[in-house]
C-alpha cells in the first residue's frame, strides 16, 4: 500500500506521560470519512497536533478521458464530479459549451435550468447537514429528510429519466419539455418541504447539545479562507459574501431576488447555518422561477431549447423525414460539429463553491484540454490548518461539515 | 475607479513593458503570456498593487503543446479580483526538458495542492514548493499521464479486444 | 396471522405478518429435524451484517437504499458495521482506483469466514465508464466476488435485488464449502491463503 503521507512524531513536554505524539490513521475507509480520503493525525492524547492528508483514492482521470470524448459525451463525466448535485455540473458544462459556441438560450430554458440547479443544490445541502447531524450522533434527522431527496429524485426522473447521475439537458436546453407530471411533483415538493425542514431545524438549530458540539469547532477566518482559495458555503460561513450566481450571473440568475447567508466565525455551526439559510433561499428561487415559467403561455410554453441546429439534436420525426435534420443528426452524433478554436473559462456556483470549466478547443472533435476547477480539492488543503489543536471528535464533525465529496476531489 | 480589462492591461504594460506579450481577450477574459522568470513578480505585483488587488487565486493548471518546441508545457493561472469582480488569465511557458516554474505558494497558500496536481499530471517542477510529490496518482508511477504521448487506457490489460472496441484502427 | 384486538385503545398493527417458511424436515411433538446447513443458512441470510464500502456515486444510492423509502433493514441488515472483523457481507459500491485496490484487499482479508462480496455498480463490476490508467477494471481483479449488480448507479431496487440474490446464496450454501479444495483454489488464484 502506498503510504504517501508520512508524518514525524512531534516530541512533547518532558514531564508528560507520552514522550512523543501518537500517529493515527483516519484511513480511507472509515465510517466518518464520507468518501475516500485519508488523514494521518499526530495525536497528543485526544488533541490533534498535526494532520497530513492523502487524496487520490478515487482518481478516475476525468481530464484525460475528456480529451477523447466529443462534447456530448463529456456530460456523463461531469455528472460524476459532485454526484450529490449532478445537474449543476451538467448545466455548468452546457453553459461552458454554449459560451464557446455562442449559443444563446431562451428565457424559459434559463428559468427551467434555474429550477433544476436549485433543486440540486438543496439535495446536496440536505445530505451535508443531515450527515453533520449523524456525526454528532443524531441519526433520526438523516432518516427524516432523506425522504425529500426522494421527492427531488422523482422530479429528475420525470425530466431526464435518471435519479442520481442525471446527464440532464443538452447544449442549448433540455432534451424534452417538462410535462405536467413534473410540474405536479415540483408543486408537491414545494408544498411539503418547508414543514419537513422546519422540523429538522427545530431539532438542531437551537438544540443546546448540537450548538455546544459544533460551535467553536474548525474555525476558518476570512483571510485564511481567501488565501486558500476556498469558495462556496465554507467561504460564506467565514464572512465573505462571494457567490458566483451574483458575481457573474449565468442562466438569468440576475432576474431573481435572493439573499446570500453569511456567517461570522466560519466554525462548524456557521457552516451548518449557512447551508440551512441557502436552502431556504433556494426554495424561494424555485418558487419565483416556477411562477415565471408559468407566465409563458401558448407556443412560448413549448420552448425548451435554443434554436441551434448545429449543436442540438433534431427531433426524431424530423430525422426520419427531412434531409437537413438527418445530416445534422449524423454530424452531431459522430461528433463532427464545428467547434471554434478558443479558450473559455466558465464558472458556476456548485454545491461546494465555484465549479469552473477551463476548456481549450483547437477546432477538433474533442477538447484539446479540459480542466475542472474543483472546489472540494482546493479547500481540503485548509482542513489541516483548522483542525490543529482540536479534539479528535471535533475533527470528525469538521470533516463532515466541510462537505467533501470524493468524486469532486479526485476527478 | 472601477477596474476594467483596459486598465489592468495598461497597468501591467506600465510596470513590465514588453515582457508580457500575447494579449488576448477571449469571451471577456483578459489573458496574457508572462515570461517564465517573471511569473512570481507579476503575481506579486497583481496581488499587492492597491488598484489591481488580484488577491484570489482561482486555479492553476497546465497544458501540453507538443508542437511548440522549447515551450511545450504551459502553466495557466486564473486570478480573480473579488471586490471589483475582474478575472485575469496568465500563461507561463516552460521547456519540457527543463520544466521549472517558480512556485506561487509563498503568495497564495492555496496553490500548494494545485501545483502538486500540475506536477503529478505534467511533470512541471515548481521551484520552492514545500512538498512537491504526487497527489492523485499512485506514488510509484514513473510517468506523467496527462502529457499527450501517453495513452488513456491501462496498457497492461490482456483481456480487452481492441478491434471490438474500435481501437484497432486509426479512429481516434 | 394474529387477530387479537386489544379493546380500549385504538392500536393499529400489522395483521399481515409473513413468517419465513420452514425448511423441509421432519416434525414431531417438540422436535423438528432438518439439515444443519438449512437452519444455519436460514439464520445467516436473514441477519446479514453488511459493510458498506462506499467510494463514490453508488454510495449515495446505497444511502437512499438504507433510508426509509427503500429500507434495507427489512431484510435483516439493520446493523451496518464498519469494521470488517464484525461483518459478513462486503458491499463494494463505487469505483475502485488502483490506489485503493490494496486497501480493499486488506479489508477483505480481515473479514472472517463465511464472507460474501457484492459488487454494486458498473465501476466495481468491471471498471464502468472509466477505462483509464488509474481505475481498477473490476474488483474481481483483487478479491473474489459473489454477486454483481450492474447499473450506473443501480436503482435502489436493483441493489435490493442483488442483496436478495446474496441471501439466496447464503441460504443454499453447504456447511463444508469454506474448507473445500475448490474454495481454497479460488482464494489461491487471488493470492489469499
Amino acid at each position: 500500500m502506498s503510504e504517501t503521507a508520512v508524518t514525524q512524531h512531534i516530541p512533547l513536554a518532558s514531564d508528560s506521560l507520552q514522550k512523543e505524539t501518537t500517529t493515527m490513521n483516519l484511513g480511507p475507509t472509515h465510517p466518518a470519512t464520507h468518501g475516500v480520503f485519508q488523514n494521518i493525525l499526530e495525536l497528543s492524547g485526544e488533541k490533534i497536533l498535526n494532520a497530513e492528508q492523502t487524496v487520490g483514492y478515487i482518481h478516475r482521470a476525468f481530464e484525460k478521458l475528456a480529451e477523447r470524448r466529443p462534447l456530448y459525451q463529456i456530460t456523463t463525466l461531469t455528472d460524476r464530479l459532485n454526484y450529490c448535485s449532478s445537474p449543476i455540473n451538467n448545466m455548468g458544462w452546457h453553459l461552458t459549451c454554449e459560451k464557446l459556441l455562442g449559443v444563446k438560450t431562451p428565457k424559459r430554458v434559463d428559468y427551467l435550468r434555474v429550477i433544476i440547479m436549485e433543486l440540486a443544490r438543496m439535495s446536496d445541502h440536505i445530505i451535508c447537514n443531515s450527515i453533520v447531524g449523524v456525526d454528532t450522533g443524531a441519526f433520526t434527522g438523516f432518516l427524516y429528510v432523506m425522504q425529500y431527496r426522494e421527492l427531488i429524485y422523482e422530479i429528475y426522473e420525470e425530466v431526464c429519466g435518471s435519479r442520481l447521475t442525471t446527464n440532464m439537458g443538452r447544449i442549448g436546453g433540455f432534451e424534452r419539455n417538462f410535462n405536467d407530471i413534473a410540474f405536479q411533483k415540483l408543486e408537491k415538493f414545494i408544498a411539503e418541504f418547508p414543514a419537513g425542514w422546519q422540523e429538522f431545524e427545530n431539532l438542531f438549530n437551537r438544540s443546546r447539545i448540537f450548538m455546544e458540539r459544533t460551535q467553536g469547532g474548525g474555525p476558518l477566518s476570512a483571510e485564511m479562507a481567501l488565501k486558500y482559495s476556498v469558495t462556496g458555503p465554507n467561504l460564506r460561513a467565514a464572512g465573505v459574501d462571494y457567490d458566483v450566481r451574483v458575481a457573474q450571473p449565468y442562466s438569468s440568475y440576475e432576474d431573481f431576488d435572493f439573499k446570500i447567508p453569511v456567517g461570522t466565525t466560519g466554525d462548524n455551526y456557521d457552516r451548518f447555518m449557512v447551508r440551512n439559510g441557502e436552502m431556504w433561499e433556494s426554495l424561494s428561487i424555485i418558487k419565483q422561477a416556477y411562477q415565471k415559467v408559468q407566465e409563458f403561455k401558448g407556443t412560448e410554453a413549448d420552448v425548451f431549447h435554443a434554436d441551434a441546429p448545429e449543436y442540438y439534436l433534431p427531433e426524431k420525426k424530423d430525422v426520419y423525414t427531412k434531409m437537413e435534420a438527418l445530416i445534422w443528426h449524423f454530424k452531431i452524433v459522430m461528433g463532427e460539429i464545428e467547434i471554434p478554436k478558443g479558450e473559455v473559462y466558465h464558472a458556476v456556483e456548485g454545491g461546494n463553491g465555484e465549479l469552473g470549466f477551463y476548456l481549450i478547443s483547437d477546432g477538433g472533435r474533442t477538447p484539446y484540454r479540459l480542466h475542472f476547477r474543483r472546489p472540494c480539492f482546493i479547500y481540503y488543503q485548509v482542513y489541516k490548518e483548522i483542525v490543529k489543536g482540536s479534539m479528535l471528535s471535533d475533527a470528525i464533525v469538521t470533516l463532515s461539515s466541510l462537505n467533501l465529496i470524493a468524486g469532486e476531489m479526485d476527478a | 475607479m472601477t477596474l476594467t480589462n483596459e486598465i489592468v492591461k495598461q497597468k501591467l504594460k506600465e510596470k513590465f513593458g514588453e515582457e508580457i506579450t500575447e494579449w488576448e481577450e477571449g469571451y471577456g477574459l483578459l489573458s496574457c503570456k508572462v515570461p517564465n522568470a517573471l511569473n512570481l513578480k507579476v503575481l506579486q505585483f497583481l496581488h499587492d498593487d492597491d488598484n489591481l488587488q488580484f488577491g484570489f487565486l482561482t486555479d492553476i493548471c497546465a497544458v501540453h503543446y507538443p508542437e511548440k518546441t522549447g515551450e511545450e508545457l504551459a502553466v495557466v493561472y486564473h486570478l480573480h479580483n473579488l471586490p471589483q469582480n475582474i478575472r485575469l488569465r496568465l500563461k507561463v511557458y516552460a521547456d519540457i526538458k527543463k520544466p521549472e516554474v517558480y512556485t506561487a505558494t509563498s503568495l497564495f497558500p492555496g496553490a500548494n495542492w494545485m501545483e502538486r496536481e500540475t506536477y503529478d499530471f505534467y511533470g512541471v517542477l515548481f521551484l520552492g514548493h514545500p512538498d512537491l510529490r504526487r497527489i492523485l496518482n499512485v506514488e510509484e508511477m514513473d510517468y506523467f499521464p496527462m502529457r499527450k504521448e501517453f495513452p488513456l487506457e491501462d496498457q497492461s490489460r490482456i483481456d480487452k479486444d481492441d478491434d471490438m472496441f474500435g481501437r484497432g484502427g486509426s479512429f481516434s | 396471522m394474529s387477530d387479537i384486538i386489544y379493546t380500549g385503545r385504538p392500536v393499529r398493527f400489522n395483521n399481515k405478518v409473513k413468517t419465513v417458511e420452514a425448511p423441509p424436515g421432519i416434525e414431531g411433538e417438540g422436535f423438528f429435524v432438518t439439515k444443519l446447513s438449512e437452519v444455519v443458512g436460514l439464520g445467516r441470510k436473514n441477519s446479514l451484517w453488511p459493510l458498506p464500502f462506499a467510494t463514490s456515486c453508488c454510495g449515495i444510492e446505497f444511502m437512499a437504499t438504507m433510508a426509509s423509502h427503500y429500507d434495507l433493514a427489512r431484510f435483516g441488515s439493520e446493523r451496518v458495521g464498519f469494521s470488517p472483523r464484525q461483518c459478513d457481507l462486503l458491499m463494494v459500491m463505487g469505483t475502485i482506483a488502483k490506489k485503493m485496490g490494496p486497501v480493499l484487499k486488506q479489508v477483505y482479508l480481515q473479514m472472517a469466514e463465511p464472507r460474501w462480496v457484492i459488487a454494486v455498480g458498473a465501476c466495481a463490476s468491471s471498471g464502468g465508464i472509466f477505462d483509464t490508467y488509474s481505475v481498477l477494471q473490476g474488483i474481481d481483479q483483487v478479491i473474489p466476488v459473489d454477486v454483481y449488480v450492474p447499473g450506473c448507479p443501480p436503482r435502489p431496487e436493483a441493489i435490493l435485488d442483488g442483496f436478495m440474490k446474496i441471501q439466496d446464496l447464503v441460504g443454499a450454501e453447504s456447511i463444508r464449502r469454506r474448507g473445500s479444495p475448490q474454495y481454497t483454489a479460488l482464494l489461491g488464484e487471488y493470492g489469499i491463503q
